[in-house]
């Protein structure tokens, strides 16, 4: 192919190559172009790969934490051990031996009576005098429970405590295993479904350990955040929407709020352990002073959101109110608000679920407590759900590695709940102007 | 292929461009029932038409009547709509444009277009230009691509005025040279024909007079086809005008035909202002 | 006690409003004039009256009676226990004959802290019944000015307007409070750390091992505040971060213009979402379970030993992060490029792949660079991941393969467990806070500038 150029350009300026080199360079060139699309999809698939791993690993952890190994055991209850008049001054410890080697029978040292009794959880104790206070009459005969397999056993009975492995290697002697397998021959053993993981507070024991206190006290957290971050974010919104004049002031305010919105959440626990707990002297570890801070955390979230919400109404509603005589908060409060209700119901979800799933300013309120029953009120001290998540999964037992996942799964169970409102609400409700 | 079509064609218009327009004897472009459809909706019923090489083909319409779309199947533009489907025949210089085995990307340079509104890059003016050279592999050197954008931005009639500030943006230029430097970008890749979308739609008198200036001067080495609102425009610069209406091609001709003496009752009605 | 006052304030309230809206429907026009506000505006602005005040004053003393209380208390214990006692002794002081107080007692106390207990108990009593009567009276005296404004020409509409008006200037005044709180609490404890640390040492010093002057006997005394390490180690974690982040983020974003189908789009974008949407705590939780043992695994095959808490590992799950956040703000970058760009540049027969990298991302580069600041300013105040995943020791190192402390884990660990609020460990957390603070907010500003530039300039 002779090269040619191109009509009327004159000199030589845009000799086109070849169609060979010009062939080739489009090759190139397309090769180029299915790079950028490999690379695309490549960068797309390891996003979303290791969204998968996440969820994979959380679930898969987790998913164990959902039964709860019990042993069902007869706890007799001579009257020489349990004394009806005085509950209180009875060795718990042991009956629930005594229940023990009922089933198993007598054991002979004291060495060998603790490694027994290791195999179901510590606090069996009380909860065979809770039961017993509660039926007082079962003095003198026998009661049947069926209380949590300690961690070690637990494991065992799911298969992640191995048995081939070295006994010095494992958490579990070989003495313990018999013991256990014999109760499983003898039909006591149960895996059931674990209620404790939601009606138990934290623990020591991981069988013992539930959310109990970490829902209630997210569930106070965002009581508190709600009731100030709602009214207090729409107010502002209106008041910079609908009312502001367009001044210096209000640019500052909007670029105050947009700062707010990208502000390292912690700097916000700094300045309620300064501000509330130092200088208010509000509680610390309690939901109210966690649910201020949160509030203040989640308003810039809100007042954006509602901002947008009352932008999507068209002035023409506005002005047809107007035109009508009613005054400007007449306008706003009687139509411009209603319509937009929806879009800041989402809003607000949103923000209430980045709310729950908070953590960092809670630590510094000292909402990482121990705290072994429920919150009364917003001024108990509490965990929240993410903070109890963060203590567990410092917590060396293995059980607390199932139980981290298990209340992540929880915790995102309830995070997608909300979102599913949130969205719900903005396709049923919303519409199209 | 191209090359061999380029070589003939230089043969041919060695001769007397003037009268190139009267004669019609070579048309690049040949379309046959292009239908096309958005989505459900068909928006071209059955378009066939001629252009002819080397002179302006107006097409003009009410909104809506499918000149633009019929103009971007021209370059495959249409590709980028999602929901489009185009069915039917173009041809360029013989050659299906719409046949699977045709690079999309040597047809559009190959059928440049100017868009309704200026839309240079931001860029430099130069960078504006050389754009579509670089990418096409047209100049092996520094001082090749100069001369190209040198001579592309003299024929688009706008060198005397950006030649001392080359590297300033392309998008501080007024509305009517930002029309012209898209046109230089356009040319730069030497293109066979060029499509304008209503190029002088976003623009004043004064700027759509010097770029219809320039397009009738752009008529001597390119087939140019021109969508356009103004009758007026289109007897000015073209030589031949298609009207379209609701999606056909009403009639089509040479333009002082069209406007003189129209055949169908529609066209009349346009070009007198009874619809449109 | 305050429970009931609000209580008592909200009933009263609303009882306020049933009376004035009585009151305001009995108006009988005078005169040919008409009523000029309806009945429910008299209502609403009684309710106002005897709310508002009561409220705000409520609201005060909640905020500042044991500040007060404890004033009354400490001119009140007799010199003996006062004396030779520190800020730190004295606070402990004070929270035992708190807690005897409480009927919380661990040990027999003094006879002078019980007497100061039964004195605190009566203090809070005076205080109660003090704010109680102030309550009633401003409820009393808002409601009785209100039922002697109600008239026939009495413009209540107007006046209820304004006071709603004064509570949305107040509601959006207090974003500028917060800020300005944040700042001035941080300035004010920062101010008192560097009284004890020198500026100097703290930003200069190359040894942070503030752990040591937990008590003030201890030999080595003072600790170390020298907080380059830290600053370095947090630049380590989120340069890993974004090393990780703007590549996928960008071409997943490119990917998402250019290339993907609608449907693919509508999967991907909502999928990318709850990445975005997963709290920071179940990250650092994957970070310790997953992610780190397996990289240590990944070096240990190929012959490199690692820290088990590596900048490597946090930074990976940051990145993880922080990826939809730059592929959803690039992706409305480059979608701010009008579409005409994008035709002229396919018209002129480039690919699609030339037209998103040589037209596009160079067109949409203030908003991206926007997005990725944005991310850096996140990287930075990321608190949970590294606080689970990185280490607590300062080393001055640019390895990522070592373990690093970042400025946040250095606050959490500072500021949680038992201290006192005067010591210099606490006090430099708060150092560091102000540091954080101001150094997020530099670059929060610069992203959200170039960003609503770049967004008008295609409006």
């Amino acid at each position: 192919m002779t090269e040619s150029t191109i009509p009327g350009t004159g000199a030589a300026v845009a000799a086109r190559p070849s169609s060979q080199a010009a062939a080739a360079l489009r090759k190139r060139r397309y090769a180029a172009d299915t790079r950028l699309r490999v690379a695309g999809l490549t960068a797309i698939l390891a996003a979303v790969g290791m969204l998968g791993l996440l969820l994979w690993t959380i679930v898969s952890q987790g998913l164990p934490a959902f039964t709860q190994t019990h042993v069902r055991l007869d706890f007799p209850l001579s009257a020489e051990l349990v004394d009806p008049a005085d509950l209180e001054a009875t060795n718990w410890r042991a009956v629930v031996t005594g229940g023990l080697n009922a089933a198993l029978g007598e054991t002979a040292s004291p060495a060998q009576q603790r490694l027994l009794s290791q195999i179901i959880t510590n606090n069996a104790q009380f909860i065979v005098r809770d039961a017993v206070r509660a039926n007082p009459s079962l003095v003198g005969s026998s009661i049947t429970l069926s209380v949590p397999a300690a961690d070690p056993f637990d494991g065992l009975n799911k298969g992640q405590v191995l048995r081939d492995v070295p006994e010095a290697n494992r958490r579990v002697s070989d003495a313990q295993i018999a013991w256990f397998d014999q109760l499983s021959a003898q039909g006591r053993v149960t895996a059931p479904f674990n209620w404790g993981l939601f009606f138990n507070a934290d623990s020591r024991f991981p069988e013992m350990a539930g959310l109990a206190g970490a829902i209630t006290g997210s569930f106070y957290l965002l009581l508190v955040c709600f009731l100030i971050s709602f009214p207090v974010g729409i107010a502002s919104a209106i008041y910079l929407e609908e009312f502001a004049p367009k001044n210096r002031w209000t640019d500052l305010i909007e670029v105050n709020i947009n700062n707010l919105a990208a502000m390292p959440s912690i700097v916000y626990g700094l300045l309620g352990l300064a501000v509330f707990i130092q200088i208010f002297g509000a509680p610390r570890s309690a939901p109210l002073s966690g649910g201020l801070v949160l509030s203040l955390m989640v308003l810039p979230t809100i007042i954006i959101s509602t901002r947008a919400a009352l932008k999507a109404i068209p002035p023409s509603i506005r002005e047809a109110a107007l035109g009508m005589g009613a005054s400007k908060h007449q306008v706003v409060m009687q139509h411009v608000l209603p319509l937009a209700m929806p879009g800041i119901l989402t809003g607000t979800i949103i923000g209430m679920a980045q709310a729950l799933g908070e953590t960092a300013p809670l630590l510094l309120i000292g909402m990482n407590a121990f705290v072994t029953s429920p919150p009364g009120g917003i001024l108990d001290a509490s965990t929240s759900l993410p903070t109890q998540i963060f203590i567990w999964a410092d917590s060396p037992e293995r059980g607390f590695v199932s139980r981290t996942s298990a209340a992540i799964m929880v915790l995102l169970g309830f995070l997608l709940f909300m979102n599913a409102i949130a969205i719900y609400l903005r396709s049923k409700l919303e519409r199209r102007w | 292929m191209d090359a061999t079509l380029g070589m003939a064609k230089t043969t041919e218009t060695a001769g007397a461009p003037l009268i190139q327009s009267e004669i019609n004897h070579a048309t690049p472009v040949r379309a046959r029932d292009v239908v096309v459809h958005y989505g459900t909706k068909q928006a071209l019923f059955g378009v066939s038409i001629d252009i002819p090489e080397r002179s302006v083909t107006a097409f003009i319409g009410p909104s809506g009547c499918g000149k633009s779309t019929f103009l971007r199947c021209i370059n495959r533009m249409n590709d980028t709509i999602v929901g489009c489907k185009v069915t039917g025949k173009i041809e360029l210089e013989g050659a299906d444009i719409y046949d699977p085995s045709l690079d999309v990307v040597e047809l559009r340079a190959r059928v440049g277009m100017v868009f309704q509104k200026p839309n240079p890059f931001p860029k430099s003016i130069y960078d504006n230009v050389a754009y579509g050279p670089k990418i096409h592999g047209l100049a092996q050197s520094k001082s090749a691509l100069d001369e190209i954008v040198h001579s592309s931005l003299r024929k688009a009639g706008l060198w005397n005025e950006v030649k001392d500030r080359l590297n300033e943006p392309g998008t501080g230029l007024s509305g009517g040279q930002q029309q012209r430097l898209c046109i230089a970008r356009a040319i730069a890749v030497g293109p066979e024909v060029i499509l304008m979308d209503e190029p002088c739609s976003a623009l004043d008198p004064i700027a759509t007079a010097i770029v219809e200036e320039l397009i009738d001067e752009l008529r001597e080495n390119y087939t140019i086809v021109i969508v356009t609102h103004s009758m007026q425009q289109a007897a000015r610069v073209s030589q031949k005008t298609a009207f379209f209406h609701l999606g056909k091609l009403i009639e089509e001709g040479k333009t002082e035909d069209i406007f003189t003496n129209p055949k169908h009752k529609q066209t009349q009605d346009y070009i007198t202002g009874r619809i449109g | 006690m305050a429970g009931y006052l609000f209580l008592a304030i909200v009933v009263l309230a609303t009882a306020a409003y049933f009376v004035g809206t009585m009151s305001g429907r009995r108006l009988v026009p005078a005169g040919g004039e008409k009523v000029h506000s309806l009945p429910g505006y008299h209502g609403l602005l009684g309710a106002f009256a005897v709310f508002i005040p009561a409220a705000i004053v409520l609201l005060l003393w909640l905020a500042f009676q044991s500040r007060i209380v404890d004033i009354f208390l400490v001119n009140s214990l007799p010199s003996t226990l006062i004396e030779g006692r520190g800020t730190g002794q004295m606070s402990l002081l004070l929270s035992e004959i708190r807690n005897v107080a409480a009927g919380v007692v661990f040990s027999e106390p003094v006879p002078d802290v019980v007497a100061a207990a039964e004195r605190l108990k009566s203090f809070r009593e005076v205080s109660e019944w003090i704010i109680a009567a102030l309550v009633a009276v401003l409820m009393l005296g808002g409601f009785l000015w209100v039922r002697s404004q109600i008239a026939v020409r009495f413009r209540a509409r107007n006046a209820v307007e304004r006071v709603l008006s004064g509570v949305m200037v107040a509601c959006a005044g207090l974003a500028i409070l917060i800020t300005l709180a944040i700042f001035f609490s941080l300035l004010y404890e920062a101010i008192r750390f560097f009284s004890v640390v020198p500026p100097l040492e703290f930003f200069f010093g190359l040894r942070w091992e503030p752990q040591i002057a937990i008590r003030a006997d201890q030999v080595a005394g003072a600790g170390a505040f020298g907080a380059i390490p830290v600053f370095v180690g947090t630049f380590l974690v989120a340069a890993v971060a974004m090393a990780v982040a703007t590549p996928i983020g960008l071409f997943t974003a490119i990917y998402l213009v250019e290339y993907s189908s609608d449907r693919f789009r509508s999967i991907i974008k909502p999928t990318l979402e709850i990445l975005a949407g997963v709290p920071t705590v179940v990250y650092g939780f994957f970070a310790v379970l997953t992610v780190a043992p397996a990289i240590r695994e990944a070096g240990g095959l190929i012959g490199i030993v690692m820290s088990p808490n590596s900048a490597l590992a946090a930074g990976l799950v940051m990145g993880i992060m922080l990826i939809p956040i730059i592929a959803s703000l690039s992706d409305d970058a480059l979608r701010a490029v009008p579409r005409t760009m994008r035709d002229g540049s396919l018209a002129m027969g480039a690919t699609p792949g030339e037209t998103v990298m040589k037209v596009l991302v160079p067109a949409a580069i203030p908003g991206i660079m926007g997005g990725v600041l944005l991310a850096t300013s996140i990287a930075i105040g990321e608190t949970m991941i590294v606080a689970m995943a990185a280490g607590l020791i300062a080393s001055l190192t640019i390895n990522p393969l070592d373990s690093v402390t970042t400025v946040t884990v250095q606050i959490i660990t500072l500021l949680t467990g038992d201290t006192e609020f005067d010591s210099p460990k606490t006090l430099a957390a708060f150092g560091l806070g102000l540091v954080l603070f101001l150094m997020t907010l530099i670059l929060n500003v610069i992203a959200l500038t170039i960003v609503k530039r770049f967004r008008e300039q295609y409006d």
